[in-house]
């Protein structure tokens, strides 16, 4: 088991590595730099600056420098934002994505699992037919549709909750329910439709026969003998929603302005602020790689039949 | 199992008393699919005695499984509907319990051991879990550590080597052979008062099947358990089995005691199957053993007619029109075969199946012309 965990846990340098390199070559292929302002800067001024942040050197030996900072931690300075570095607004922003992202998909996996459940228990029943038809709907209704409708209707019309603001900027914990709701529901719709298939599969297999055929009650069979098993998908389809959920919360964060990572991510690439979008890229992927490792841990713990290696 | 052939069956319970513990009265057990209606079974009736063992044999599809299953109430619903009959348990339709009733009887008074044993045990749970959920489910006075000691015991008689400690290992860390006698044990642990069992020693090498049928017989006589035996295999049947059903394409085909069926096999299919099982007190003609040609029908969209015809060596006309009705060639013996019919009602089974089938012609003909009018 400690085995597997080191050897995971080496396997993600060269991954990182890779992305890292990647970023750092993508960036610089696309047109433009972050100094092309719509009027031109005097030649001179932007000489010194290039030469401020290395521009001017050969991209191999910018790219070794770079490495070399990444690797003591330092993400390099922001083109864009001169005051900060890009450390500090990653430190700054990504605790509120994360927050933000837990929220959501505890929200989503709660509710989705819950639906899903009641869903394959009732099959082809209106209970059934409504779960999925509302599944349907998270899964179609675009963020940037159903952020400003909550927003209109449950802030400024019913005024429960505020239209905008942080917990960390004195919105207090209202402030965080209609951005968690909106970023959930397409990941609640996902929970949902996998959880139900799954548990139609699982309820159909053998071992499932066995237990009714002990005279267990419905309850036991679904809670006891089916879950564990129907669970493993979900479990998979964890790493990648959560990494997603942190990108996809862009929308959410800018319509109830939340200061989260999402706005860098956005702006960074407007800008050509190249430190700053393969910082961003770099946290991303590190909690990619992340989620990754640890839902493999946890399906192995569910799974018995998967040993370490 | 060759040798088992010539052993005499199980002694006779003397118990024909005339309530059975199990009656299965007409039973239809169809499947609705895409490509039709599969009367999987169709027709089924037997009656099982406390302490009576019965073999239910048949080609791969005949419906053994369905049978049992139905008598379970296990069969998926969708496809799966039991369109027609009783199967009276303990004066009970179990056809018509509710759920709750028919927990009480799931797995305590009827129990059953699954055809696949690879597939049967829950992965995800700890042979002693699913050991001691079962046992503990029935008898709310045991308490835990007594249904772990009991689960040992019980893996311990199926010939679990070092089952105490095994006990806690998951059905993957079991080969085929070792889940399917932890299915045994556990559908043993109840003591129920009907034991089905499903093709229960085919993943078992020659040893281990005597010693569970061993077993099984044992506790037919000390604990008066009613057992049905599904198998292929007629020395299993001969050894064990007071009575015998044979069935082909959904329906039993003949029924009576054991030694009656190897003394005077009366279905053509039933002196095939007898035939097939290699002998070691006849010698072969050129060695070679003789073996039922064909194929067991379709069951979906079975004509009227003796399913058996295509591949019987002494069909008639008559065969190919109708199902034969079952008659009775001796106590208990029953047969469903035209060759058991006098002549006489033969020929009029005959006639009326073909003007039947004219009439069923003549107004396919009208609904078409009539379809052909409409358009
Ligand atoms: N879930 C199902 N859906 C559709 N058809 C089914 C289903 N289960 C069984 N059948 C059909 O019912 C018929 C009888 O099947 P059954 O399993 O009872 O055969 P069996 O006699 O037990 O054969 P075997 O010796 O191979 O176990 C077969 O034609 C099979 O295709
Ligand atoms: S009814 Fe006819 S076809 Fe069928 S088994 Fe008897 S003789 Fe053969
Ligand atoms: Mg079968």
């Amino acid at each position: 088991m400690t085995k597997y965990i080191i050897r995971r846990l080496l396997g993600i340098i060269p991954t990182l590595f890779i992305i890292v390199t990647l970023s750092f070559f993508i960036v610089r292929i696309a047109p433009g730099g972050p100094f092309d302002g719509e009027r031109a800067l005097p030649e001179v001024v932007k000489r010194n600056i290039e030469a401020k942040y290395h521009l001017d050197e050969p991209v191999i030996q910018q790219y070794g420098r770079y490495l070399f900072d990444v690797l003591r931690g330092d993400l390099g300075p922001s083109y864009k934002y001169k005051d900060h570095d890009v450390n500090y607004f990653i430190a700054a922003s990504l605790p509120n994505s994360i927050v933000l992202g837990l929220i959501s998909m505890m929200l989503a996996l709660v509710f989705g699992i819950s639906a899903g459940v009641i869903a394959a228990v009732k099959q082809n029943t209106w209970v059934d037919y409504t779960a999925m038809a509302l599944a349907i709907v998270g899964i179609s209704i675009p963020l940037f549709v159903i952020s400003p409708i909550m927003q209109y209707v449950f802030a400024m019309k019913l005024k429960w909750f505020p239209t905008s603001g942080w917990f960390t900027s004195g919105g207090g914990w209202r402030s965080v329910v209609l951005p968690a709701i909106a970023l959930s529901f397409s990941y609640f719709a996902d929970v949902a439709r996998l959880t139900r298939s799954s548990m139609l599969e699982t309820l159909r297999s053998d071992y499932i026969r066995t237990a009714k055929a002990k005279g267990m009650r419905n309850s036991t069979i679904i809670f006891k003998h089916t879950m564990k098993g129907a669970m493993l998908p979900i479990v998979s389809y964890l790493g990648p929603a959560f990494a997603g959920i942190l990108t996809g919360s862009v929308v959410v964060e800018q319509v109830f302005r939340v200061p989260g990572l999402g706005k860098f991510f956005v702006q960074s690439s407007f800008n050509r602020d190249y430190t700053l979008i393969i910082g961003v890229v770099i946290v991303y992927s590190v909690i990619l790689v992340i989620m990754n490792f640890i839902v493999d841990i946890v399906y192995a713990q569910l799974d018995p039949r998967i040993t370490y290696k | 199992m060759n040798k088992n052939k010539t052993m005499p069956a199980a002694a006779h319970t003397e118990n024909s008393t005339d309530t059975a513990l199990l009656d299965v009265k007409d039973l239809k057990t169809y499947f609705l699919t895409d490509a039709g209606i599969v009367k999987a079974v169709d027709g089924v009736s037997f009656t099982l005695h406390e302490g009576e063992t019965l073999g239910l044999v048949g080609e791969s599809g005949s419906g053994k499984s369905v049978t049992n299953l139905s008598i379970m109430r296990l069969i998926p619903s969708p496809p799966g509907k039991i369109v027609g009959g009783e199967i009276v348990f303990e004066g009970q339709d179990i056809l018509k319990l509710p759920e709750k009733e028919l927990r009480k009887i799931r797995g305590n008074k009827v129990s059953m051991i699954f055809q696949d044993p690879m597939t049967s045990l829950n992965p995800f749970l700890k042979i002693s879990t699913q050991m001691v959920e079962t046992i503990m489910l029935h008898n709310k006075d045991v308490s835990k550590k007594e249904a772990l000691e009991r689960s040992i015991e019980m893996l311990k008689l199926v010939g679990i080597p070092s089952a105490e400690k095994r006990i806690f290992s998951y059905p993957h860390q079991f080969s085929g052979g070792m889940r399917q006698r932890v299915m045994i044990a556990m559908a043993l642990s109840c003591n129920a008062k009907v034991l089905i069992a499903d093709e229960p020693t085919t993943a078992l090498d020659v040893t281990i099947q005597a010693q569970i049928l061993e077993l099984i017989k044992d506790l037919s006589v000390k604990l008066k358990t009613a057992v049905i035996i599904i198998t292929h295999d007629l020395g299993v049947v001969a050894g064990m089995c007071d009575k015998v059903c044979v069935m082909y394409a959904g329906r039993i085909v003949e029924k009576a005691d054991t030694d009656d069926l190897y003394a005077s096999p009366s279905h053509p299919y039933t002196e095939g199957l007898i035939m097939s099982v290699p002998r070691m007190d006849v010698a072969h003609k050129n060695d070679r053993l003789f073996s039922i040609e064909g194929q067991p029908p379709n069951v979906i969209d079975l004509p009227p007619c003796c399913p058996f015809h295509p591949r019987c060596h002494k069909d008639m006309e008559v065969c190919r029109h109708a199902y034969p009705p079952t008659v009775g060639v001796g106590s208990g013996h029953e047969v469903s075969c035209w060759l058991y019919v006098d002549e006489a009602q033969r020929n009029l089974a005959l006639e009326k199946a073909l003007a039947d089938e004219q009439h069923a012609a003549a107004d396919a003909v009208q609904t078409n012309a009539r379809k052909e009018a409409a358009k």
